[in-house]
């Protein structure tokens, strides 16, 4: 299970997260929904390590991340997917090398490796485009391949970062089919997103960012029934000012 | 002293700090062979071979140059067999490793920036990290070694190609034979001329390949973060490659 545990971060005089707190249950996809800039995708990067917390700790099987040391941290990592926003593609390798990289780095034989390949691009449903570079596949495509190369890994944990933006609806629809089937796998999934469609299509549970810490955790029910007018207003999509919070938070 | 000034030593200070570690890291990263030891021939040929004809069509002017520029000083003078001296000395020990160094960190400076910047922006280096690579081992260090290793071997190139270049101008060009400017050159020259222009070269390489690495990593997003970046780890390369040059002066001569 991944536990966020008072998470505090900075960057300069910006105070992104003010004691993120949440617990990722395992075998479910958890959503983090909030708007642009704050700070969800910084939550991730904490999760895998890529940067550390000013205050607080991300637990993941009981073990602290940022106390890991080089070796601990990149067995931990072999345990989380990460699919990026832009799925940070390697440009100057072909989709099938870009998924053999993390394969390779774990010292499979080379039967593994085309067997993992060849099933990770089949779960996409993207066979037979191997030898293609980055460059020669649509958006779509390229967050396709982003999740083949996480899955190859065959994690405990995927981390989604925005995996529908600027998508087209229909494929849109199928990357939410994705996680589902991910999820199906056994695959514990933490989403950030503000495409609140696609957060209701996927999400187990429902977590708001806003202002640093988390507003209201609950279920897809729970979150579409919520009276709390921030939350309210964000996944209606009503612009200006939530109508006065009440003193409470849910949680 | 003015608070600007202050400022920039400050800033100066900081990036010193930066640089070692760095360097560091990535003298630690040295021991996961297993990463960095498949992309090493990669990395020398890129850096290394591709950069030989720009590195030749410098050091063949340069030969030309001095060959004339010294005929010109030494008529009247000095014997004009000097001439083949003073261009074997100069293309070994100065020119060669020195101008070589320069037109490299603008070649190979500027590519390891632009493309480690582009993959630092791109959050490629990022997913490096998440696959359990470590982005020294992985991007770092395979580029130093690599430029550390070729930059010599260029520059002999290059030595060889300036002084070749220098004969053929004074043979062609002035009052001079071939058995002159071999006397000239055989007669200052020492074996330490070579490999103090070779040992020079190799620190040059190191040094424009750190540059480059370091200021791609530390790129801000955006095209012009990356090309801000850029021009940054060439700048920083050629006052490496400058400092270096004096540093081995005063320990080797």
């Amino acid at each position: 299970m991944i536990v966020l545990d008072r998470l505090t971060k900075s960057f300069g005089a910006k105070q992104v997260l003010r004691g993120v707190s949440l617990e990722v249950p395992d075998g479910q996809n958890t959503v983090i929904i909030g708007a642009s800039g704050v700070g969800k995708s910084v939550t991730l990067k904490l999760i895998v390590g890529l940067i550390e917390p000013d205050a607080g700790a991300v637990l993941v099987d009981g073990a602290v991340v940022h106390e890991l040391d080089r070796r601990a941290l990149a067995e931990l990592r072999g345990r989380i997917g990460y699919v990026f926003q832009f799925a940070a593609l390697f440009d100057s390798m072909t989709v099938a090398e870009n998924i053999r990289l993390g394969l390779v780095k774990r010292g499979y034989d080379e039967g593994v490796i085309r067997e993992r390949v060849e099933e990770s691009l089949a779960v996409v449903e993207l066979p037979g485009l191997e030898d293609k570079y980055p460059a020669e596949l649509s958006g779509g495509m390229r967050k396709r391949v982003g999740i083949a190369r996480a899955i190859a890994l065959k994690p405990r944990y995927i981390l989604y970062d925005e995996p529908t933006t600027g998508l087209d609806p229909v494929t849109s629809a199928v990357m939410d089919q994705l996680m589902i089937r991910t999820r199906d796998l056994g695959v514990t999934g933490l989403v950030v997103t503000h495409d609140m469609r696609s957060a209701f299509s996927v999400g187990d549970r429902i977590a708001m960012l806003y202002e640093g810490s988390i507003r209201q955790v609950g279920t897809v029910t729970e979150i579409q029934a919520t009276e709390d007018p921030v939350v309210r207003q964000f996944i209606e999509g009503r612009p200006g000012s939530p109508a006065p919070a009440p003193a409470w938070r849910f949680e | 002293m003015s608070p600007s000034v202050a400022s920039r030593i400050a800033a100066r200070d900081g990036f010193v700090a930066h640089v070692g570690r760095r360097s560091l890291e990535t003298a630690r990263a040295l021991a996961d062979v297993g990463t960095w030891g498949p992309l090493l021939v990669g990395q020398m040929r890129r850096l290394g071979v591709d950069s030989v004809p720009i590195a030749l069509f410098i050091a063949v002017f340069t030969g030309i140059v001095l060959s004339l520029l010294s005929s010109y000083i030494f008529t009247g003078t000095v014997p004009l067999y000097f001439v083949g001296a003073l261009v074997g000395k100069t293309v070994m020990m100065e020119l060669g490793p020195v101008l070589t160094g320069m037109a490299l960190a603008g070649r190979v400076g500027a590519s390891i920036a632009a493309e480690i910047g582009t993959m630092k922006v791109t959050e490629q280096v990022d997913a490096l990290e998440t696959l359990a690579y470590d982005r020294n081992s992985y991007l770092v260090v395979p580029r130093v070694l690599a430029a550390t290793l070729m930059f010599p071997v260029v520059t002999a190139f290059a030595m060889a190609v300036g002084v070749a270049a220098g004969w053929v101008t004074a043979i062609n060009l002035l009052d001079l034979s071939t058995p002159e400017f071999l006397k000239g050159l055989k007669q200052f020259y020492r074996f330490k001329d070579i490999w103090f222009g070779l040992v020079k070269s190799a620190s040059f390489g190191g040094a424009v390949a750190l540059m480059g690495c370091l200021r791609g990593l530390d790129a801000k997003a955006g095209a012009e973060g990356v090309g801000l970046s850029t021009t940054r780890a060439v700048v920083l390369g050629c006052e490496a490659i400058l400092v270096l040059d004096a540093f081995w002066a005063l320990v080797l001569l």
